[in-house]
């Protein structure tokens, strides 16, 4: 544990769960829309199934007081995050069901989702150029003097494409005030980590990509919040005294596959098999990635800990289950936006 | 009060009386700002004014950031041709993420271009691209033609709440016209009547338009009065203006620097023929590049280019 970094007491920590505890619940609602209402959800739709202690462990090292908030951007796999940072996940669902309720009204979906009044600024679909954008408001922030940190989102194929290298060379270059999250979940969509990048191919942990930068790069396991917070923590320090950037990589697996299937009007979509069993015929990966969920990981430790008794974490995973059935009930009695709405927006 | 100025002297001085006038202006690119001498770094600071490195995607994806974040930067991107580097951030990126947020919110930042520096920079420094951009919503495309529109348009560029892809013609670098002192707006989609005439109008832009100047004058001499439109904005495109001249004179010459299809001469003959068929007595002309790249040698360049006698033979051929 890092000195620096303020260690997260029982309420901080049952916080965390609660909000891993909310992700997994509404994005078992999304995925849940595919078979109990056909048709609602639209297009190519990402999960973040065994993301959530990445995510919330990350958020947590974020200031939301005093003065301006931290900021964040994230990539087309992006429900967990505003979830956490405190949007509404009526309208969030809404958004994803595109309704005029949504979000964002029905014109970004699932995987557009932007909150600016809490500090999501949003996303790009289009892998890794998202990151030279973080880098964008980490410098907005720099100049802006008032103490803020950019959390920048991304995977492990953006961090091939030229952006992420432009980017963090600026970054470093300039002393900005932003933590880079690399979630490694081993998979660029169908194609193995070891296969597309050079690091994993050579058994290396994907944070030496740090080093081309001459900015501190680690990695950590990214099933367990309490580690990640302790590692994005410490960077987010460095970030907001001046000293520059830091790639985190956290490693992680993701339990759903890559999106639903990719199908052309009339053919029901679902989400198919993990890569792991359907591509790759490995279905004892897959197995051995169910057993270390982080949900129950982080619940069993909890327990072990004496933070939280059976019944406190049955009543947590009730109230937040009664959250989101709140949630996909508004967002399916919600209206459809008019469609000449859909000339709005298009210039400021 | 006005004085002569350089066309690129004028967009300077626009970007210089913005960023003074709204501390919320930036401007980065490569090779600005590299020593203590620099005027936008003097007059500005280094948090302002920063040289970038050779970085076209992370230059202007931290211009969408930083204008998410409440800047409004302007990004020195030199030749137009860079930012086919890092198209996404242009075409799908800047100009989506309004959209996309419901409106939620704004990316204000201009990406100041050059374009169409035909006097032998061969294939790779000299397309007219601005086509590529025209057709993408959320975008806004300045061209101007005159020291007096390249810092009206800049600086309304500047203002505005978009994205805006603005164009500046090498070979108008030097070019010097009486030029505005102190705040001066040139607004967007209002385009220019540089000639009065009612036989034929012609709509060019950028440096096309001097030349489109230059045949209308020779065309006056043989009684042949052409209206020369500029339109300084292809989006949003004022095509009031021009279909009010069309209705008047009946006959359309459209000259662009840019390839046929992907010129801004395609798009405007498109709109005349669906909304204003019924004036034309004649059939409308393109004077465009030819298709090909542009060539280095002397000769070959001149050859492919619209110039002031291929724009009165249209002319001519309109009028007969």
């Amino acid at each position: 544990m890092n000195d620096a970094v303020p260690v997260p007491d029982r309420d901080r920590l049952v916080w965390m769960y609660r909000q891993m505890l909310r992700i997994r619940e509404f994005e078992e609602r999304v995925k849940a829309t595919f078979t109990e209402h056909p048709g609602v959800i639209r297009g190519h739709t990402h999960l973040a199934d065994g993301a959530e202690a990445s995510i919330v462990g990350s958020l947590a090292a974020l200031r939301t007081s005093p003065g301006p908030g931290d900021q964040v951007m994230a990539t087309y796999r992006c429900h967990g995050y505003p979830l956490v940072l405190g949007s509404d996940p009526n309208a969030m669902m809404a958004e994803i069901y595109g309704r005029a309720t949504g979000l964002c009204g029905g014109y970004g979906g699932s995987m557009h989702l932007a909150d600016p009044e809490r500090g999501f600024l949003g996303t790009s679909g289009i892998v890794g150029q998202g990151i030279p954008q973080a880098t964008g408001v980490a410098y907005a922030a720099q100049i802006r003097k008032q103490g803020q940190v950019v959390l920048c989102f991304f995977g492990d194929g953006a961090s091939k494409q030229g952006a992420f290298a432009e980017a963090l060379n600026v970054a470093s270059l300039w002393k900005l005030p932003i933590v880079y999250v690399l979630e490694n979940n081993s998979y660029n969509v169908v194609t193995r980590v070891e296969q597309e990048d050079a690091n994993a191919a050579a058994g290396e942990p994907l944070s030496v990509k740090a080093r081309a930068f001459s900015m501190p790069g680690v990695t950590v396991d990214g099933g367990d919040p309490v580690l990640v917070y302790d590692a994005v923590a410490a960077a987010v320090g460095r970030a907001r005294s001046g000293a520059g950037p830091t790639l985190v990589e956290s490693k992680i697996y993701r339990l759903s596959a890559h999106g639903n299937i990719i199908a052309p009007p009339g053919v029901p979509l679902h989400f198919p098999e993990h890569e792991a069993v359907a591509v790759f015929g490995a279905p004892e990966e897959y197995e051995a990635a169910r057993r270390a969920d982080p949900l129950p990981r982080m619940r069993d430790w909890l327990t072990a800990a004496g933070a939280l008794d059976a019944d406190a974490a049955d009543a947590l995973a009730a109230s937040v289950a009664m959250e989101m059935s709140a949630a996909v009930e508004f967002a399916l009695a919600s209206p459809y936006p008019a469609p000449d709405e859909a000339l709005r927006h298009v210039y400021a | 009060m006005s004085r002569r100025l350089a066309y690129i002297a004028a967009i300077n001085e626009a970007i210089s009386q913005e960023m003074a006038r709204d501390q919320s202006v930036l401007y980065f690119g490569q090779n600005i700002a590299t020593t203590e001498n620099d005027e936008f770094l003097k007059a500005f600071g280094g948090d302002r004014v920063r040289v970038t490195p050779i970085s076209e995607t992370a230059e202007i994806g931290m211009a969408v950031g930083a204008a998410l974040a409440g800047y409004r930067p302007v990004v020195e991107l030199y030749m137009a041709e860079f930012m086919l580097v890092a198209m996404d951030q242009v075409v799908n990126e800047a100009p989506r993420f309004r959209y996309m947020s419901g409106g939620r919110v704004t990316v204000p930042l201009v990406l100041k271009a050059g374009y169409g520096f035909t006097a032998g920079w061969a294939g790779q420094h000299t397309g007219s691209i601005y086509g590529m951009f025209t057709g993408v919503p959320g975008l806004k495309v300045a061209l101007p033609a005159t020291p007096a529109d390249a810092k009206g348009l800049m600086a309304t560029a500047i203002r505005d709440d978009n994205p805006v892809c603005f164009f500046h013609h090498y070979l108008l670098t030097l070019e010097e016209g009486e030029v505005p002192e102190g705040e001066y707006l040139v607004p967007f989609g209002q385009a220019d009547v540089r000639r009065a005439g009612d036989d034929v109008t012609i709509v060019a832009t950028g440096a096309m338009v001097g030349r489109a100047l230059a045949a209308a004058d020779a065309l006056a001499a043989s009684g042949v009065a052409a209206e020369v439109i500029d339109p300084r904005t292809l989006v949003p495109l004022d095509m009031a203006t021009i279909l009010d001249s069309v209705r008047k004179t009946g006959r359309l010459v459209l000259v662009d620097q840019a390839t046929r299809h992907a010129s801004a001469a395609a798009v405007i003959a498109a709109e005349v023929a669906d909304q204003g068929f019924g004036y034309l007595k004649a059939p409308v002309k393109l004077v465009t590049a030819l298709d090909a790249t542009v060539p280095y040698s002397k000769p070959m360049e001149e050859y492919i280019l619209p110039d002031e006698e291929k724009i009165a033979a249209a002319v001519r051929a309109v009028i007969r």
